[in-house]
């Protein structure tokens, strides 16, 4: 392959809300493009989506390419470069890593749904990347399709002009040629000089087991080539390069890779965290001058615990999430102790999808059983003497007396949904201490727009939202900013003793009605022992709530000779079995869905 | 014969001579099922050919003497079913093939199950005269609309008068009864067993009425038909029983089984002991110690293909499997912490090639659930029988 004049190349991306239709729509274009022929295509739904996971869920957490040769109608031959990017807010900062690789973008929007709150976060980021964006109504084969309300709507909500709008149908293909089309002849080829030093965007990275860490690039100047030595601008680190290629969307080595090309490098790089998203490549003997704009590290937001359920399992977990961290920088990692838990680590997660995701992935492709503490946000405490310090457990608060006061993050969260679910809505809203900014109607819609507190979306915010708008609202958020907020360290003892996996910091006016609802949910899920078992919930020494497991009175067997003994044996090792997999504080056995469960409690 | 029998036989491997050796011969036959009953027996219309079944145990019998040779037989047991609907020259028969193929203690314990009809106690001589020295009566409950609701075939009055048989003919009796049965207030039991224990000699079996799976009483109880006191009325029944029977000088040595000291059942504390037993016959567990190694047996359930297996292959096993170190260990336990007397820890400690949980002791100790013996035994307490199961799941973990 050689060079490609720059002005046939068009690189886009697909923003669209879950379930409207991206991962097909790919799929038809790379099918009328013959990137992939019948029998590759055959079986294989969704090509981009490559993790189980990103399938069953319908998200794409890795940013992928496919680059489509496309004879247009004019004749000339046009390289059209497809960025699928992750569409979660959790991977905000890569899906804006994404865009700022392509000149345009195809905003698919389910004709019978309508604008999603997700579509509009990341077609407001689009925007800002300075995107031609070409309106794409899918599923126009639908008795339910409303062309011309969503059109308006797309007008109303985003501002765009979706006069020249194309509908649809990517299941069965129909008019999605005339998307190819748009593609070439709406969208602006890239602009670069190939004569300049290299300056290239790293738009994502894997890694594979042959080739070592797989690097994503857009060349904005210059030419990367095989063996030319590179240099990392964010990060300093050097490397020669192995292998330059584009996906296709099956893996081609190239010569080199232009300006205004999107492809892939390997350069013996053992992990992915040396290469940072959104970081510039540039030649190590020829440097540009500064960095491409808009790096930054990746930055968790949400902590949680994560412990073997068998404490054995301490080195395979380990083994394990330095396994996945090798693919996925974004998640921080460090070894904790629990009173309760044992040895496990405090994991940084961009966002709870994101905790969710590596918490599954732990499950499925380690078969880990995990416990996973209360997820906890970053607090910002200062202290009496003038220090600030991170919080990421709240087990480690200092001493209130030395505390001055505790910020904790905002979010501005963008809810759309249809009218009769408003009032709950705005209920859970101001349960979960937001403060309302917005409220405003498309149509028969509401968009709603509030700042939260991060603490109280990080429970479970997005599965009460579902539950009470029947899962026709969609959400989506951006971090804002820290608030000085009166918090307390809430604990639960369980026998008197404090369970830390258990301790959170809530907002003081939530405390008791939490307290009241975690101490209730213990109670129906501990078993009976013994004796009585209090459950109480702490603030400092005052009480808030308290239940108590009854004691058994009565567990024998009646009749047990010798006919018995084996099967009683095997009742005995079942119940071995089932002990193995409870915590013991103290004299309690805690079964490990106490923990997740206590902390979906609905308040 | 008492006396020594109560020490605790001794741990470690080998099996030195005069160990306790225990036979259970199973008759797998009723005159119909009762409802609350998960034994194996079965219910035939046809006569049973007792002469064809006296041959397959003497085979059976013969097998496994062959795997256990110098034992000496201390405890003989037949249980059922229904061992009482046996002739007397049947039973007589399986007790000389056991005294044809290993030695027997000649203060051999031999009990039999009987029903307290007075058909079966016609028999209680002849039985007497084949070599049963105890039998074991299934008397069940001293109401005759409750023995009705069992699913009984006798009446309290001539269950009576087949213990009075028994008083008559064996020095040594017990019988069985039910209670926690629907309805039963803690009065009427207290009644019931003061009842018994003015016709008991010196060994009672009480035992809590269980909902078995699969059974009738099941389906009643999940249809919500059968109303079984819930668990706070079951331990108010549970005391009282314990309250009745120590003022009477019967204290429980076992969770079931409350006897004058030396009046013990030795057969069944062999189990409880955790010893040697074979089982012959439909259906019977067995633990041997062969070659060093202790091995679970249990023969085919069903009457007729058991006799047909016995008769091809001269014995009925469909289960013979090793016991790890650790089940051995979990036996012990569950079967030790049923006695009043306790375990030797130590022997725990060299079944398994490990002590127990010091700290699992501690706090249950703490809790007053179980207790240190002068000797070092450990037992459980008063307090602690009642939540026997959850205590040996606690130290067993």
């Amino acid at each position: 392959m050689t060079a490609v004049p720059i002005d046939h190349i068009r690189n886009f991306s697909i923003v669209a809300h879950i379930d409207h239709g991206k991962s097909t729509l790919a799929d038809r274009l790379i099918e009328l493009t013959g990137a992939l022929d019948q029998r590759e295509m055959a079986g294989r739904e969704q090509v981009l989506d490559s993790m189980d996971l990103e399938r069953e869920r319908g998200i794409t957490i890795k940013a992928q390419t496919v680059r489509l040769t496309y004879r247009a109608r004019d004749g000339k031959e046009y390289i059209l470069n497809l960025i699928d990017t992750p569409g979660h807010v959790d991977f905000a900062y890569e899906v804006n890593r994404s865009l700022a690789a392509c000149e345009g973008s195809l905003l698919v929007v389910d004709a019978s749904q309508g604008v999603e709150a997700q579509t509009l976060a990341n077609v407001y980021q689009a925007i800002d990347n300075n995107h031609e964006i070409v309106p794409v109504l899918n599923k126009i084969d639908l008795p339910a399709a409303e062309p011309e309300k969503v059109k308006q709507q797309i007008e109303d909500v985003i501002g765009l002009d979706a006069s020249d709008a194309i509908g649809i149908s990517a299941k069965t293909g129909e008019n999605v040629p005339a998307v190819l089309e748009a593609i070439v002849t709406r969208l602006p080829p890239p602009k670069g000089d190939r004569e300049a030093p290299l300056k290239a965007l790293l738009v994502d990275s894997w890694y594979d087991a042959y080739l070592g860490v797989i690097v994503l690039v857009r060349i904005v100047d210059g030419v990367l080539k095989k063996g030319q030595r590179i240099r990392m601008m964010g990060t300093g680190a050097s490397y020669e390069v192995d292998r330059v290629g584009v996906f296709t969307p099956k893996r081609i080595e190239v010569d080199e890779l232009g300006p205004g090309e999107i492809g892939f490098l390997t350069a013996s790089i053992k992990e992915v965290a040396d290469t940072r998203v959104g970081d510039t490549i540039t030649d190590e003997r020829r440097p540009a001058a500064a960095p491409l704009p808009g790096f930054r590290p990746a930055q968790p937001v949400v902590f949680c615990g994560l412990f073997p359920v068998d404490a054995a399992d301490f080195e395979d977990l380990r083994a394990a999430i330095a396994k996945l961290r090798l693919n996925d920088a974004s998640f921080t990692y460090e070894m904790e102790t629990s009173a309760a838990l044992g040895f496990g680590f405090r994991c940084g997660f961009l966002g709870l999808l994101h905790l969710e995701i590596i918490q599954e992935r732990l499950a499925r492709e380690f078969d880990l059983d995990l416990i996973a503490t209360a997820p906890s946000v970053v607090y910002k405490v200062t202290l009496t003497n003038g220090d600030e310090i991170e919080l990421h457990n709240p087990v480690d608060l200092p001493d209130p007396v030395k505390i001055k006061g505790i910020h904790e993050p905002w979010i501005r969260a963008t809810i759309l949904t249809p009218d009769e679910y408003l009032g709950a809505i705005l209920k859970l809203c101001q349960d979960r201490r937001g403060v309302q900014i917005d409220l405003s109607y498309v149509g028969n819609r509401a968009m709603v727009k509030y700042d939260l507190p991060l603490n109280e979306v990080v429970f479970d915010f997005y599965d009460r939202l579902k539950s009470v708008s029947k899962g026709y609202a969609s959400f989506d958020y951006q971090l804002t900013d820290y608030r000085e907020s009166d918090l307390v360290k809430m604990q639960i003892l369980v026998n008197g003793e404090p369970v830390d996996a258990l301790a959170m910091l809530v907002h003081r006016s939530r405390a008791e009605s939490r307290g009241r609802a975690m101490v209730e949910k213990l109670k129906e899920l501990i078993p009976p022992h013994m004796f009585q078992i209090p459950i109480q919930a702490a603030i400092g020494g005052k009480i808030i709530a308290r239940e108590t497991v009854r004691a058994l009175r009565k567990d024998v067997t009646a009749k047990c000779y010798g006919g018995d003994v084996t099967r009683k044996r095997k009742l005995l090792e079942k119940q071995k079995e089932g002990k193995k997999r409870m915590r013991q504080f103290g004299k309690v056995d805690i079964p490990q869905e106490a923990f997740i469960a206590a902390l979906k409690v609905d308040v | 014969m008492p006396g020594h029998d109560l020490a605790p036989d001794a741990g470690g491997p080998p099996a030195p001579r005069g160990e306790p050796f225990g036979v259970y011969v199973h008759w797998p036959f009723c005159l119909s099922k009762c409802p609350y009953c998960d034994f194996n027996s079965h219910v035939r219309r046809e006569p049973i050919d007792e002469a064809r079944f006296v041959r397959a145990f003497a085979a059976e019998i013969a097998t496994t003497a062959a795997r256990t040779p110098g034992r000496t037989v201390s405890t003989i047991f037949f249980g059922g079913g229904t061992p009482s609907l046996m002739q007397p020259a049947t039973v007589a028969a399986i007790l000389d093939a056991i005294a044809a193929h290993w030695a027997v203690d000649p203060e051999v314990e031999v009990t039999l199950e009987a029903n307290p009809t007075s058909v079966e106690a016609d028999r209680f001589r002849g039985y007497r005269t084949a070599g049963v020295n105890r039998v074991s009566l299934g008397v069940q409950a001293l109401d005759d609309a409750a023995l009705a609701a069992l699913g009984r075939l006798h009446t309290a009055e001539e269950a009576l008068a087949a213990v009075a048989v028994a008083r008559r003919i064996f020095d040594r009796y017990s019988f069985d009864l039910i209670y926690a049965r629907p309805q039963q207030s803690p009065e009427a039991w207290r009644a019931e067993l003061e009842r018994a224990i003015a016709e008991a000699a010196d060994h009672l079996s009480l035992y809590q009425l269980t909902i078995e799976p699969d059974t009738p009483f099941a389906s009643l109880a999940a249809a919500g038909r059968l109303a079984v006191p819930d668990e706070e009325q079951a331990r108010a029944l549970y005391d009282v029983t314990q309250e009745v029977c120590d003022a009477h000088g019967l204290p429980a040595y076992e969770i079931s089984n409350h006897a004058r000291p030396g009046a013990e059942c030795r057969h069944n504390l062999l189990y409880w002991r955790a010893g040697e037993y074979a089982g012959i016959g439909p259906g019977a567990h067995g633990r041997l110690r062969v070659d060093e190694a202790w091995r679970a047996t249990a023969t085919e359930k069903r009457p007729e293909s058991w006799l047909m297996r016995v008769e091809a292959t001269g014995h009925g096993l469909v289960a013979d499997e090793p016991l790890s170190r650790a089940e051995r260990g979990d036996e012990f336990l569950l079967m030790g912490l049923r006695l009043a007397e306790g375990i030797d820890p130590a022997r725990f400690a060299a079944i398994t090639g490990r002590p127990l949980d010091a700290r699992r002791i501690a706090m249950l100790e703490a809790d007053g659930f179980v207790e240190r013996t002068p000797p070092g035994r450990l037992r459980v307490t008063r307090a602690g029988f009642p939540v026997l199961d959850a205590i040996v799941a606690d130290l067993a973990a």
